[in-house]
């Protein structure tokens, strides 16, 4: 929790009193424009901007979700982007994090509210229940709904966290009983950065946050709002296994050869080639490795609806609308199969109904056979 | 018995049979690789990745064929304001009475195979019949399908604007997941035009015998003689005028 007399100092102050010296501050903001996709330059603007910008007050809401957007920011490769940015300065509400509770925690969230009204950066993790009033999900005695349309009133803008925020993730899934809403759905009138991922990857949060704090406005977004500095490319487009796919040479299963010899995991069901990530080029953990490198498929976690697309271990084309899972390709082929019956039988229908004319025709053209002169 | 007398009449002319036969190449060549991307052979190789590009190549093939695909069909689209008749928009337009009245003539006598009791030659189309117009409508209609979903899955990989105007269809279907399988769904419309649409063909060949299937290699069908008017030079009170008159068999 912050107090008031902590708000005013800068970002720069709050890492310096943290315990960590200007080196490694140096070393963040060199990350993190590397992260951005920023030119090196720019690592002493973000710097520099750190040292001046006083912090921004945050509140972090949750709603329906498993707090993993938490977990991976708090785990992401520079301790700075968890001490400062979510840990100590930045927060003026978390479920999570914050050390008050209760009717504290609710007071201080009303405080900032209505002290930074219009000022505020809005970070929403999880989709919120709009079915049944949205009785769902009710934190403070109040619905997800309300606490949301309240806290998004008074935002600067929203950064919507995670595939639940974004998309609705796996309890927006079909049938979706508690109709999971994401949030773009439900505000219109503000910014919204969307950032996708099942969890995102750590390092994209902190580069989000960052980057707004930093320069004072959104990231470059796309047209699905997700900042274009990580969701610009596929995962597919910068994955190592990538030479194998061009090659043709695909794991057939799990524990063939080719699985083992690490070829492109495309026919057991990679979602890489359909999926807007990082994954390939920031990675996990430190960078250490991510989904494909440990030899399973990308499963789609930051693509709009990934669990209603088919199964994971597959690459197929399920058809919309049909609840087993019946491809295009077996509907195609009995389509198929079907019209050529009935192609069939028209021919022979067409012969007999017709061989009056038939016969009379073929009788002219014999007789004109007979009569050729030269 | 007198076989009936006919007469030459080119009705496809050359851009509209050009158009035709690249339109039938493509959409093999796209069928096929695109039946290989969906689900790629197993093939096995002792060479090195870097030595081999067969998906690439595979790959390479779909993409330039759908190029091809799309600059042949907006040429039939400009074809379609100055080729004639036949190949007009007019031809495909289906708010006419005439058109509907034909559609009856080709359900009855094609479909249901019934028997006319005297034939009237004005129901047996020149160019397309109406159904078959209209088919070609649902056809076109497909191929903007596959067009606007092809294109915008495509819109990454390229560097080219063309692809990225499309790029629009992505964030209408939330994801690239349903715009791929609507994309898959469709080539199967394809398949399925193509069997019909053969057939169909040799149908009217068998049974017309008006030279069908070759029109579409010579561009000439065979019309009724009587159909056609023919101009007269004749001298009346010693001017020249000219007369059109119809044919008998």
């Amino acid at each position: 929790m912050s107090t008031n007399s902590e708000n005013k100092k800068t970002y720069y102050e709050n890492i310096i009193k943290q315990g960590y010296s200007r080196r490694d501050f140096m070393k963040f903001t060199t990350y993190m424009a590397a992260f951005m996709g920023l030119e090196s330059t720019m690592a002493g603007q973000i710097a520099q901007s750190l040292e001046k910008t006083p912090r921004m007050p945050v509140i972090w809401e949750h709603y329906q979700e498993c707090t993993c957007c938490s977990e991976s920011f708090i785990r992401s490769d520079h301790p700075i982007v968890a001490d400062i940015i979510l840990d100590k300065i930045s927060l003026d509400y978390t479920l999570t994090l914050m050390a008050a509770s209760g009717h504290q925690a609710e007071a201080a969230k009303q405080e900032t509210m209505k002290k930074y009204h219009g000022e505020y950066i809005l970070c929403v993790e999880g989709s919120v229940p709009m079915g049944d009033d949205g009785n769902y999900c009710c934190i403070a005695g109040k619905t997800a709904k309300e606490a949301l349309l309240e806290a998004a009133e008074g935002a600067k803008a929203i950064i919507a966290w995670g595939s639940c925020a974004t998309n609705g993730c796996v309890q927006a899934a079909k049938p979706n009983p508690t109709g999971a809403t994401p949030i773009h759905k439900i505000i219109k009138n503000k910014p919204i950065i969307r950032v996708p991922g099942c969890p995102p990857i750590g390092e994209v949060m902190a580069g989000v946050i960052v980057h707004v704090v930093a320069f004072g406005r959104l990231p470059e977004l796309d047209r699905l709002g997700r900042p274009k500095a990580f969701y610009a490319k596929r995962v597919h487009d910068s994955c190592y296994r990538r030479p194998y796919f061009d090659a043709g040479l695909f794991a057939e299963t799990f524990d063939d050869q080719n699985a083992k010899d690490g070829y492109c995991l495309y026919k057991v069901g990679c979602k890489g080639p359909m999926t807007y990530n990082s994954c390939g080029t920031i990675k996990w953990n430190n960078g250490v490795s991510y989904p494909i490198q440990s030899g399973h498929g990308c499963i789609g976690c930051s693509e709009d609806g990934f669990w209603d697309h088919g199964p994971f271990y597959e690459r197929m084309t399920k058809v919309p609308g049909i609840e087993t899972e019946k491809t295009a390709d077996d509907i195609g082929k009995v389509a198929a199969g079907v019209l050529a019956g009935g192609i069939a039988a028209h021919a022979i229908a067409a012969n007999v109904s017709k061989r009056k004319e038939l016969m009379q025709r073929i009788n002219r053209g014999k007789s004109n056979e007979q009569n050729i002169d030269s | 018995m007198e076989t009936k007398n006919f007469k030459r009449v080119l009705v496809w002319e050359l851009p509209v049979r050009i158009f035709h036969w690249v339109n039938v190449l493509t959409i093999i060549a796209l069928t096929i690789t695109g039946f290989i991307i969906a689900n790629p052979p197993a093939i096995l190789s002792n060479m090195e990745a870097t030595d081999l590009h067969t998906f690439g190549i595979v790959r390479f093939i779909h993409f330039s064929s759908a190029y091809i695909f799309f600059f042949n069909m907006l040429m039939r689209i400009y074809w379609a304001f100055v080729g004639n008749q036949f190949a007009s928009w007019r031809a495909f337009w289906p708010f006419s009475k005439k058109m509907w009245n034909n559609v009856w003539h080709v359900l009855k006598i094609d479909i249901l195979l019934m028997n006319e009791e005297k034939e009237d030659l004005s129901n047996i189309s020149i160019g397309h019949n109406s159904v078959a117009a209209f088919s070609y409508i649902a056809l076109f209609m497909l191929a903007l399908i596959q067009v606007f979903t092809g294109f915008a899955l495509y819109a990454d990989m390229s560097a080219w604007g063309l692809p990225k105007l499309f790029y629009w269809v992505i964030p209408l279907f939330g994801s690239e997941f349903m715009v791929r399988t609507i994309h898959h769904i469709t080539m199967w419309g394809f398949i399925l035009f193509s069997m019909a649409h053969i057939y169909l063909v040799f149908y009217h060949d068998w049974l017309e015998g008006r030279g069908e299937v070759s029109s579409m290699f010579g561009g000439y069908k065979f019309v009724r003689r009587k159909r056609i008017k023919t101009k007269r030079k004749i001298e009346k009170e010693g001017k020249i005028i000219i007369v059109e008159e119809e044919l008998d068999e």
